[in-house]
């Protein structure tokens, strides 16, 4: 699936009706921001059921590699600059970590999210969103960053390589 | 220890509290700012201030601990067994001092080193995947949660991967060692978590010290029990490369960039060992039949098996740091021995050697590195008159060397006349022999290379005999550093066989 698609992406547009992929390229166009929207519902619904950062982030990542799938990589790489993906993955991390450093500074112990707000049950709140923002970020990242180091992987290794 | 008692004074209270978090939150934190540091020197300098950092923490904490016994530190603010527990005892916190010194150390000597063997757009990454291995060995070793452990674990030895396979750049066969390794690492991740896994089912709880009570009600345990033990002791045996699940050990090390090397040989085995110890004798009780068999059949059959083949596989390698490599699972059977033993002095006498392993074989591959740097060399036949041409480098390898053949006034003679004398008072008579056995091997391993360094000439290339070519100092310092504690524990042994001593009395009780 992916082979034609990606060849028919990297020559100029085609003509509507020649396009053989025509009906994989309109409903994965309908069906992206749907699942970007699932994967943020997945995020925002963790705090009271099942959900989380890290479903999310797959969910979430699941969309972009649909895209790059259908439309192929180069599309992709130029909607989210690897270079992009590489900060995300690190504020992912910076996230979890200073909403830890932040209940350091306010005077409980790491990750302790009673401090960060008047009333401990809030302060969890608040805590564990930030975190989960955190999962979320760097899991959605670090997915598609695994997604374009196999898609552009080398085809072989050469013999003077070895 | 007065004087250093009173160190603490300068260290701010908040440290000593937070300090169990803070010693794996700081590198996880700065191995994500390091990643996308600009590379070149800023990546080395930021990891160079954690890692000091992180040496001055290890050791406040250490001797906090020594003045005030075992501290418990609740993650997130939630109390154990529920909430996941930083445990700083006897036990780990020499171990942690250990890991964050030779982070230290191996990091003075990774900038030249890094420059050779690491290309410039891969630095950056290649520190960060550094403090995120140091940031794993850390938490491995400090957590009090059995799942915690494999979290770590995980995050240690996929950092580790990764930083074999930078080899590649300087020999393409770190990607087979690499890969090799990421193989049997993950095995016995599998395998310990597995263990994991039976254990909770058994027990309906994390902690480690929750574990350890509910198994001491159940007096050992069901079957279910007895499998988890297994599945733990074969996985954490692969990490530790117990001697037939070593075959990863000789090329990740041989293959590795040399300041990988020089921090995996001195800690990640030695995170492993401490596992084992927490397993066998904290978690589970050597009063349990099924532990009592597994030390004396498994730790002891494979470590003495593990030191007298290995050792003669040393003997016998081309290549010096496989050499060093195949000796370091020698050196682990001395480990396993005192530890299967099972007396107080034993397992102290295990435990100090497993620290002092550490310094003598990080010194031995900073010594081999820095040859490497200068000279190319890898095969034990290179090393003629390296004697001459480098003089310093190679007095640091010869005292490291004879440390590790066990030479009086050396950390290598305290640890293994400590072990011998245990196995003695034990009536363990032939352990004493394999003991003195596998020194004469070091011996002719050792002695090999100091031959050809002594008393051969410098080759001669191009017609001319290569002149003397010192390593830099910045390879110099930390390598002299390591022979100088080596000699130094040799010669004031207290404080170390103290400590050994304490952490094998919190596992086993005094007497």
């Amino acid at each position: 699936m992916s082979d034609p698609s990606h060849t028919s992406s990297e020559t100029s547009e085609p003509i509507l009706g020649r396009d053989p992929h025509v009906l994989l390229r309109v409903i994965a166009k309908f069906l992206i921001p749907l699942i970007a929207l699932f994967g943020l519902y997945v995020q925002f619904h963790g705090d009271y059921g099942p959900g989380g950062g890290f479903q999310a982030g797959v969910i979430l990542a699941a969309s972009v590699i649909l895209y790059a799938l259908v439309f192929g990589l180069k599309a992709a790489k130029a909607a989210f600059p690897p270079r992009l993906i590489r900060y995300g993955m690190v504020l992912g991390v910076l996230l979890y970590g200073g909403t830890g450093v932040l209940s350091w500074i306010l005077g409980g112990e790491f990750l302790n999210y009673s401090v960060l707000a008047h009333d401990a049950s809030h302060g969890q709140h608040y805590g564990i969103l930030a975190v989960e923002l955190g999962v979320l970020v760097t899991v959605t990242t670090v997915m598609i960053a695994i997604f374009y180091a196999f898609g552009s992987r080398q085809p072989e290794t050469s013999d003077e390589d070895w | 220890m007065p004087s250093m008692f009173s160190a603490l004074e300068y260290v701010p209270d908040w440290l000593l509290t937070h300090g169990p978090a803070f010693l794996m939150a700081l590198p996880l934190i700065m191995a994500a700012i390091t990643s996308i540091l600009p590379n070149k020197r800023v990546a080395w300098a930021s990891t160079f201030i954690v890692t000091a950092i992180l040496t001055l923490t290890a050791f406040a904490l250490a001797l906090y601990n020594a003045e005030v016994g075992t501290t418990i530190y609740k993650m997130g603010g939630w109390a154990p067994p529920h909430g996941i527990s930083l445990v700083v005892d006897a036990l780990n916190a020499p171990v942690l001092v250990l890991i964050a010194l030779m982070s230290f150390i191996t990091i003075i000597y990774a900038l030249p080193a890094t420059v050779a063997e690491i290309k410039p757009n891969k630095r950056a990454p290649f520190y960060a995947a550094f403090l995120l291995c140091v940031a794993g060995l850390l938490g491995m070793v400090i957590t009090g949660d059995a799942f915690n452990v494999f979290v770590f674990l995980e995050v240690s030895s996929i950092s580790t991967y990764v930083l074999v396979a930078m080899g590649a750049a300087r020999d393409r066969r770190a990607l087979s060692a690499a890969y090799n390794y990421l193989i049997l690492g993950s095995i016995g991740a599998t395998f310990f978590v597995i263990g994991i896994g039976f254990l909770y089912m058994e027990t309906g709880t994390l902690n480690m010290a929750d574990m350890a009570r509910i198994l001491a009600d159940l007096d050992g345990g069901s079957r279910v029990a007895k499998v988890a033990f297994g599945f733990i002791i074969i996985g954490l045996g692969l990490k530790l490369a117990m001697f037939p699940l070593h075959t990863w050990l000789p090329g990740a090390y041989a293959y590795a960039p040399t300041p990988v090397t020089v921090f995996l040989a001195s800690t990640a085995t030695k995170a492993a060992l401490y596992l084992l110890l927490r397993f066998t004798f904290f978690v589970f009780d050597p009063s349990y039949a099924y532990v009592a068999d597994e030390l004396l059949y498994i730790l002891v059959g494979m470590g003495v098996i593990g030191m007298v083949f290995a050792s003669l596989q040393a003997i016998f390698q081309t290549d010096a740091r496989r050499m060093l490599a195949f000796s370091s699972v020698a050196q682990v059977g001395y480990m396993l021995l005192g530890i299967g033993i099972a007396t107080t002095a034993s397992v102290a006498a295990g435990y100090l050697h497993l620290i002092n392993h550490a310094v003598i074989k990080g010194g031995l591959f900073l010594a081999l590195g820095a040859m490497w740097y200068r000279f190319g060399i890898t095969r034990t036949e290179d090393f003629k008159g390296l004697g001459k041409t480098m003089p310093l480098t190679m007095g640091a390898f010869t005292v490291l060397g004879l440390s590790l053949i066990g030479v009086p006034f050396t950390a290598g003679f305290v640890s293994k006349i400590n072990l011998a004398g245990a196995a003695a008072d034990a009536g363990w008579w032939w352990a004493v022999g394999v003991i003195m056995l596998t020194s004469i091997l070091a011996l002719v391993y050792i002695g090999r290379v100091l031959l050809l360094a002594y008393f051969q000439s410098p080759p001669v290339v191009n017609g001319e005999v290569v002149v003397r070519n010192e390593a830099p100092l910045m390879m110099l310092i930390p390598m002299w550093i390591l022979a100088l504690t080596s000699i130094f524990i040799g010669v004031e042994s207290d404080a170390v066989v103290g400590a050994a001593t304490r952490a094998a009395e919190l596992l086993l009780g005094a007497g």
